[in-house]
């Protein structure tokens, strides 16, 4: 089975690190995990902006996919933040089977690229014309697909809602299906004022999505999990680890503190963790299966 | 370049209606050009930061360079900002966004600001008066008490038009009604090269009518809700065509404030969302965040 390595346990959320480029000012890129906002075949942004509004201690996020492709990320993007040293795991997001397929195949093998992350936590797939991957079987499908496409040892991830629910269940099916690891705690489901669906993000969620992962890596524990939402404090941080997380994501407190990273990379570890890529610590022993 | 900081408020003063904080972020300042503004954090539930013009910077003896914000106390978090007192921490990133683009040659310079948004030009005209421009300005409100920085105003440029909804003092109107008139020109002895606009999206697009009307270059300051203020969230996009009439995006906070007027897709700016989504939305909520 294919390992997961990261250089640090703290890694840049999907979608939240802009292209990398806008986190330069504030952050050393050189062996900092980022995932890539997802992608998606063709160039999703005719369409009005993103909408963020404000709820208690949370933001709530309608983006529809928005991105500029797949062709637009390997191209521009992409050779950028390997230049800068950051070790990227592209997020990938479709409305087939087929698409996701594809995308696989496009991103697999691009120099540079040290993981594959599914998005299967879209929270309005429907209404954003995306893959809809509740039941854990599609879910399961999603990631056959994409497991297929990419050379053997590149880690697969795939990333669930923080539905506590159907997650194990999920988890599960994805790991069956060939998924390196999970990454729980996508966006909630919720809506804007006017009823919009879209998704909840921020230290409201975090209760959420550290009871999803207490729960995935209670009933397997053999399945690297990484732990995503309202990850803002070093206490959250030993929170997620402590239920059993080998890494966490970090994504709407870097939208309020660009530097965060460091903060809780120092405080995820006594001492700073090790950022060069070609030294990767070993966040946890559950890492390499 | 931007750095992220924890500032100290040396000052909270009383300017009409608003509050204005001086703060002391070391490494703010060094890099502020006109038009670059500050995200600040607020509270500790409300995610969205704020973007602060800064008014101004000044260089002062114990805390290094420090700079001004303005607040206009309207919703949950300018209300809070607006109650700082000196000693609390700010959270804060700058000196971030694209300044105002100067003219290369001393031609005369119109500057129309809108309540609080009005902060960014003072320092603008300051610069313009060291480069030998000839500086008129508008400085127009609801009423008097949000007028911001007339007397400064008056220092600093040939002549000033203040304009109030109300007709509190001066000309009664909206700075939208009376820009026409200023952009045809002359005003002061000479029609202006250049416009530079900061208000409500109805200003802001009266004044790059006018200034496409006259063939008169026009930078507007354009400033929705920003909830990063660092262009990682993509909220504050504005819709802009290229040179060609392309159509794209850009992030006010990031390929903006300061845009070029003509590069603004204005009939799709107002169709974008409820409530217009840019400017001075004066309902808390009606772009996702109250102020
Ligand atoms: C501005 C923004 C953009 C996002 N874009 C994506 C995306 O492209 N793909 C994705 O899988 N998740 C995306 N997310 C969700 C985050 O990756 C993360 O899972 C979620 O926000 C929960 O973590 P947080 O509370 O730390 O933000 C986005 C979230 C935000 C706030």
């Amino acid at each position: 089975m294919t390992a997961l390595r990261l250089p640090s346990p703290v890694v840049v959320a999907a979608g939240c690190g802009g292209s990398g480029r806008e986190l330069a000012p504030y952050l050393d890129l050189d062996g900092l995990p980022l995932v890539s906002r997802s992608l998606t075949l063709d160039a999703r942004g005719d369409g009005p902006g993103p909408r963020l509004e404000e709820a208690p201690s949370g933001l709530v996020h309608l983006a529809g996919a928005r991105n500029r492709g797949v062709a637009a990320f390997l191209a521009d993007d992409l050779p950028w933040l390997v230049r800068a040293g950051a070790w990227v795991h592209v997020s990938l997001v479709g409305a087939t089977l087929g698409e996701y397929a594809e995308l696989a195949r496009r991103v697999g093998r691009a120099p540079g690229v040290r993981g594959v992350e599914v998005n299967l936590a879209v929270p309005d797939p429907r209404g954003s014309g995306l893959f809809d991957a509740r039941e854990p079987f599609h879910a399961a499908s999603v990631v056959s697909a994409v497991r297929r496409e990419v050379p053997r040892d590149l880690p697969v991830l795939a990333k669930l809602r923080p539905d506590v629910s159907r997650v194990v269940e999920s988890a599960r099916a994805v790991a069956d299906a060939g998924a390196t690891g999970v990454v729980v705690g996508g966006p909630v489901p919720a809506a804007l004022a006017d009823g919009t669906p879209a998704g909840l993000c921020g230290p409201a969620v975090r209760p959420v999505a550290l009871r999803c992962v207490h729960e995935v890596c209670r009933a397997l524990p053999d399945v690297p999990v990484v732990g995503s939402g309202g990850i803002a404090e070093p206490a959250d941080v030993r929170a997620f680890r402590a239920a059993g997380a080998v890494a966490v994501q970090v994504g709407t407190a870097l939208l309020h503190d660009p530097t965060v990273l460091d903060r809780l990379g120092r405080g995820a570890d006594p001492q700073r963790p090790v950022r060069r890529p070609d030294h990767p610590h070993t966040p946890h022993p559950q890492e390499e299966p | 370049m931007p750095v992220h900081v924890v500032a100290e408020v040396l000052a909270n003063r009383r300017a009409g209606a608003h509050r204005v904080l001086t703060l002391a972020a070391p490494g703010v300042a060094e890099g502020f050009r006109p038009g670059m503004f500050v995200a600040v954090t607020v509270g500790p539930a409300q995610l969205a930061r704020r973007p602060m013009w800064v008014h101004r910077v000044r260089g002062s003896g114990t805390h290094g360079a420090t700079l001004e914000v303005v607040v206009e106390p309207r919703g949950t978090g300018s209300r809070w900002l607006g109650d700082r007192a000196p000693g609390d921490r700010l959270p804060l990133t700058g000196p971030l966004g694209r300044a105002f683009a100067l003219p290369r040659e001393p031609v005369a310079c119109l500057l129309v600001g809108e309540g609080v948004a009005a902060a960014p030009l003072l320092a603008l005209a300051e610069r313009l008066r060291e480069r030998s421009c000839a500086v008129t300005m508008v400085v127009a409100a609801d009423d008097e008490a949000h007028l911001l920085a007339t007397l400064e105003a008056r220092r600093l440029a040939r002549a000033v038009t203040v304009v109030t909804a109300d007709g509190s003092v001066g000309t009664r109107g909206r700075a939208e009604h009376v820009v026409a008139d200023l952009v045809a020109g002359p005003v002061a002895g000479s029609a202006p090269a250049v416009v530079y606009a900061s208000g409500s999206p109805a200003l802001l697009r009266a004044v790059a009518r006018a200034a496409e009307a006259h063939d008169v270059s026009a930078q507007v300051a354009v400033a929705p809700a920003m909830p990063c203020g660092t262009g990682l969230c993509g909220a504050c996009e504005v819709p802009v065509q290229d040179a060609a009439g392309q159509p794209s995006w850009a992030r006010a906070c990031h390929e903006g404030p300061a845009l070029r007027a003509d590069r603004v897709n204005w009939g799709a700016l107002a169709d974008r969302r409820p409530g217009g989504g840019t400017g001075a939305a004066r309902v808390a909520g009606a772009d996702g965040v109250d102020w």
